[in-house]
């Protein structure tokens, strides 16, 4: 299984049945194809509803109905349409119970970092969208990630080098390889993939970790 | 009163150099007819405020080619713009790495906050937002019950376009579906609003709860596509760029 689809079915798992959830885009969004049977969440979107539904076939999708990221989307009966400035209550306001989102980098103290690269000095893209608000509201954030970069290097880091989205914000941190808590003393193991231990995990992760006596490999929804 | 105008003569009063705001959010809910005349009008050195940048996809709807915002930064209209995000552009992006565009970044709660304040009279909002973040430079930071938060200040503009459904001539708007968002916001926060429409009704005709614009906020009405034109627009749109799977069948 590849990487980006092991981490969403993983990912998936971090949900609860009734819960108010924000996924970002990317991996984040395909999260919502791997719910466990019998966990219903409310999906928001945050250019205005919340209980959206799939991508509508041909002949059903309308021109104002549509989500965060230009797609066309449905309504699931119980839905509900807001303004921006509504939906950025319920996101800033602490109604969301979990958001998941891509990052960039990730750290020991649970920062996140994934709307600044440079393409020039002091100056940043693509921008932050309504991630920073939701670090800062949602009452759970998790990161989901490749563990290393194309070179291998660890992006899952001591202390993030590009610009934060938030700060000291995340609960969970979410790669193919491993699980991580973040607790006040730092980045807990609490699930390996298969094939790795937390010694080997170590020589490919740049954040120092300690490993929770009931470490499992890692989970994947049935 | 009748606040129905042709929109040239709207457009004839954008002048180089103009602050305007547009509503919508990746083409959902965009004032597609005011972006396509602002285009061919050419006007320079635009300071833009939308939330979000461009929709995602190449698709040619103006017969300047493009759709959404992306010829605005094409065609070198803009000098600065003020958003949440503009990843999706990529002539803003090259713009901005060759100077040519200035960027000013507000997280989406924030941006919207800003232009609340800018319509409702208030002189900023404080915001947890941002705390933490490249955000706070050059900002003030107060603490309020021992949490601190940013003071983001007010954003209006001289011009706002914004879309919606339907429209009486007095200016009382009426939205339709996830097209809301940025609209109402932005309606409130410019010196002169214009509302482009799918219909345009008579007065009385929007039952008075289901105006989400005030007419207070509206000076100039102008028609847009109409709603069955703008459903074949986004469907043709959304299945020319991939996001609508047409069924072999149909094809």
């Amino acid at each position: 299984m590849e990487a980006k689809d092991l981490i969403a079915r993983r990912a998936a798992l971090e949900l609860a049945d009734g819960e108010i959830v924000n996924l970002g885009f990317g991996m984040p969004t395909e999260v919502a194809n791997h719910v466990p049977a019998g966990v219903n969440v409310v999906l928001q979107s945050e250019n205005g509803c919340l209980m959206f539904g799939p991508t509508p076939v041909l002949g059903k999708q309308d021109a104002d109905i549509g989500n965060a990221g230009g797609q066309p989307i449905t309504l699931l009966p119980g839905a509900s349409i807001f303004d921006l400035a509504t939906s950025f209550c319920i996101i800033r306001g602490g109604h969301v119970d979990t958001t998941i989102l891509g990052a960039l980098e990730v750290d020991q103290e649970g920062s996140i970092a994934n709307w600044a690269m440079p393409v020039a000095p002091g100056k940043y893209s693509p921008g932050m969208g309504g991630a920073m608000d939701l670090v800062t509201g949602a009452h759970k954030v998790v990161a989901v990630l490749q563990h290393n970069d194309k070179k291998g290097g660890s992006k899952v880091l001591k202390k993030c080098s590009l610009p934060v989205t938030g700060k000291g914000v995340l609960k969970t941190i979410i790669t193919e390889k491993a699980v991580f808590d973040v607790t006040p003393q730092g980045l807990v193991l609490k699930e390996i993939a298969e094939g790795l231990t937390p010694e080997t995990l170590r020589d490919v992760t740049d954040a120092d970790f300690t490993v929770d006596p009931g470490l499992c490999r890692y989970r994947l929804p049935n | 009163m009748n606040k129905v105008r042709q929109l040239d003569d709207v457009i004839e009063d954008l002048k180089d150099g103009a602050t305007i705001m547009l509503g919508g959010f990746l083409s959902v809910g965009t004032p597609l007819k005011c972006i396509e005349k602002i285009v061919k009008k050419g006007v320079k050195d635009l300071t833009l405020i939308s939330v979000v940048n461009t929709y995602p996809g190449k698709y040619d709807l103006y017969e300047t080619g493009g759709f959404d915002l992306a010829p605005l930064f094409a065609n070198n209209q803009v000098r600065k713009m003020i958003t949440a995000h503009t990843g999706t552009c990529a002539e803003a992006v090259q713009a901005m790495k060759e100077g040519k565009l200035e960027i000013e970044f507000f997280p989406m709660g924030s941006w919207i906050e800003k232009i609340r304040a800018g319509g409702a009279g208030l002189g900023g909002v404080l915001t947890p937002t941002g705390i933490g973040t490249l955000m706070e430079e050059g900002k003030k930071v107060l603490e309020i019950n021992g949490k601190r938060y940013l003071l983001e200040l007010p954003l209006r503009a001289e011009f706002a376009f914004i879309n919606g459904y339907r429209a009486d001539p007095l200016g009382n708007i009426e939205y339709r579906g996830i097209g809301l968002n940025t609209n109402p916001t932005i309606a409130m926060a410019a010196d002169y609003t214009v509302a482009e429409v799918n219909e345009i009704v008579g007065v009385g005709d929007i039952d008075p709860l289901r105006v989400g614009t005030p007419s207070v906020f509206v000076k100039a009405v102008v028609q847009g596509y109409t709603l069955a034109e703008r459903q074949d627009v986004f469907r043709d749109m959304w299945v020319k760029t991939g996001r609508i799977k047409v069924p072999a069948a149909a094809e």
